[in-house]
């Protein structure tokens, strides 16, 4: 393991009022690669990706024990603000969620909130970012229709451009092709490919063989602990935890 | 064939219900209407009323109205928006924000002569505006206010959490997510609101009975501070008072015709305004 450390989780402890959603859980996210994080439902793995971008902020009677680092700075500290975090760690969730607005202004809406206004610039990021998801060519002559005309899966790039132009250096995947059908979701998995030489990349799955297919580093939950997390071939071929080898083989999950 | 045959009794049932619905609603518009529309004339609209209430027009009642429904809805909406934006997305959610919501919806149940009595009280006395237009743009406005507030939450509760998540996400912070996506795509469903709302505030009496509305006035009122004319309570004095109820009858159908027709105006222009921005949003 020998490239740098991007984002790093310390003895991390989460509630949700008295329910303990994670247990002490210590991860490191090698910056410009894939790190995929699986497991059975309930296991702690989306609590745990939206700690990252303190998405967690906003749930009531939430706790957390244990430290989260971005390059070192812990993002939980009082100094650390949740509105520059979530700028430097993007996010693409579930369910592909555009603004109901056009297409253009879905991707430029992350620059005017970061106050960027100048339009020559906006426009060229717009089309960088469109091009970088690999939607530029389907969208390029109905830039201003609204974005809610799209398919499942064009939506679903269109909020990765959208989550591009802000140029975050970590972008999270929640789950991104649960509600696509294979064809979108082979698309998707291309697209990370291609991102992680520039951005550092995380992704929650219940896909196994997504995971293998796109990971270089794979981490399995279990009930809210991280078991086992290895590089992603290490764990799949030769898995050190009996509970790793019973998932992965398909016994239980 | 038992399941299909009490489908179609119970289908039957439903239309029947409907039926009685449009037929009572289109009765009472064909009675307003048959019998108002005898006097409406350009004389009507533009003049103010003469010789007791039995000639001339009702011009002065018609725009005190629009005064005050505009007055009303000018100082209900930004306060009933920005109490439906705290309640919703600022306040700790729990059990005194649920005493506030409980409140808020006891409040829309008040018979409106109490909001009346409150506005001759508070702004007529207490602040000491007297009865004028002023008092009863307030008390109108405090009459509605549950209403929007109700119909803003709703409207703001409706828009998905995915929708704040993924502005958030892109470093937005809170106000600019609730002013640049929760509000513009909660707006079909607050102008639903506005909507009800002007229909309540320009057919109400008992609210401006005592806080603003006069019996007769020569002409439109002059500043905020004087007294109004309104639809209403002009219906309300020519069917109670004066001295030639024939005449005055005639012209309290008159005077709801305009009623029915200035509220139906606005609730159409606000019902266009809503589906343009639905298509666009949808």
């Amino acid at each position: 393991m020998d490239e740098a450390i991007k984002m790093k989780a310390e003895n991390v402890n989460f509630f949700y009022g008295k329910t303990q959603a994670l247990k002490d859980v210590s991860l490191d996210i090698h910056a410009h690669s894939v790190t995929a994080i699986i497991g059975p439902s309930g296991c702690g793995k989306s609590t745990f990706i939206r700690l990252l971008n303190r998405m967690n902020d906003l749930i009531p009677h939430a706790q957390l024990i244990g430290r989260v680092y971005l390059d070192c700075q812990d993002v939980f500290s009082h100094a650390a603000d949740p509105v520059e975090l979530r700028r430097r760690v993007g996010m693409v969730f579930q369910k592909p969620n555009p603004f109901p607005k056009s297409i253009f202004e879905n991707i430029a809406y992350g620059l005017h909130v970061n106050n960027i206004k100048d339009k020559d610039f906006v426009e060229t990021r717009v089309i960088e970012s469109l091009k970088k998801a690999a939607l530029w060519e389907e969208v390029r002559h109905r830039l201003h229709e609204s974005a809610l005309k799209l398919s499942g899966g064009q939506q679903q790039r269109l909020c990765i451009a959208r989550c591009l132009a802000v140029s975050p250096e970590v972008i999270l995947f929640d789950e991104p092709c649960a509600s696509l059908d294979p064809i979108s979701t082979a698309k998707i998995e291309e697209l990370i490919l291609e991102l992680k030489k520039e951005y550092t990349i995380v992704i929650v799955t219940h896909n196994m063989q997504q995971a293998a297919r796109v990971a270089d580093y794979t981490a399995f939950f279990l009930l809210g602990e991280l078991i086992e997390f290895n590089k992603t071939q290490e764990l799949f071929t030769a898995p050190k935890d009996k509970r790793t080898e019973a998932y992965i083989t398909g016994r239980f999950g | 064939m038992k399941k299909d045959f009490s489908q179609t009794i119970g289908f039957f049932f439903l239309f029947c219900c409907i039926l009685v619905t449009i037929l009572l609603l289109l009765t009472i518009i064909y009675f307003v209407f048959v019998r108002g529309a005898k006097v409406i004339s350009w004389e009507f609209l533009t003049q103010a009323p003469r010789a007791g209430m039995t000639a001339g027009g009702v011009a002065p009642a018609i725009v005190g109205t629009m005064y005050l429904t505009l007055g009303a809805i000018m100082f209900a909406l930004p306060l009933g928006i920005a109490a439906a934006i705290y309640l919703c997305e600022y306040s700790p959610q729990g059990f005194a924000v649920n005493i506030i919501r409980m409140s808020i919806n006891n409040l829309a149940g008040v018979p409106s002569v109490v909001f009346g009595l409150f506005g001759l009280t508070v702004f007529v006395k207490f602040f000491g505006f007297g009865v004028s237009m002023l008092s009863g743009c307030l008390t109108l406005g405090i009459l509605v206010l549950p209403l929007i507030i109700s119909a803003a939450q709703e409207a703001l509760l409706a828009v998905p959490q995915s929708m704040r998540e993924a502005s958030l996400a892109l470093g937005a912070t809170h106000w600019q997510t609730i002013k640049k996506i929760v509000l513009p795509t909660s707006l079909p469903g607050i102008l639903t609101g506005v909507i009800l709302s002007i229909g309540r505030v320009a057919g109400e009496t008992a609210p401006i009975l005592f806080t603003a509305a006069a019996f007769y006035l020569r002409g439109y009122p002059k500043s905020i501070f004087s007294e109004v004319m309104a639809l209403p309570y002009h219906i309300y004095a020519l069917m109670t008072e004066g001295a030639h109820p024939q005449q005055q009858t005639a012209i309290a159908y008159g005077c709801a015709l305009i009623l029915l027709f200035l509220v139906l105006l606005v609730s159409t222009v606000a019902i266009f305004i809503r589906q343009k921005q639905r298509s666009y949003y949808g």
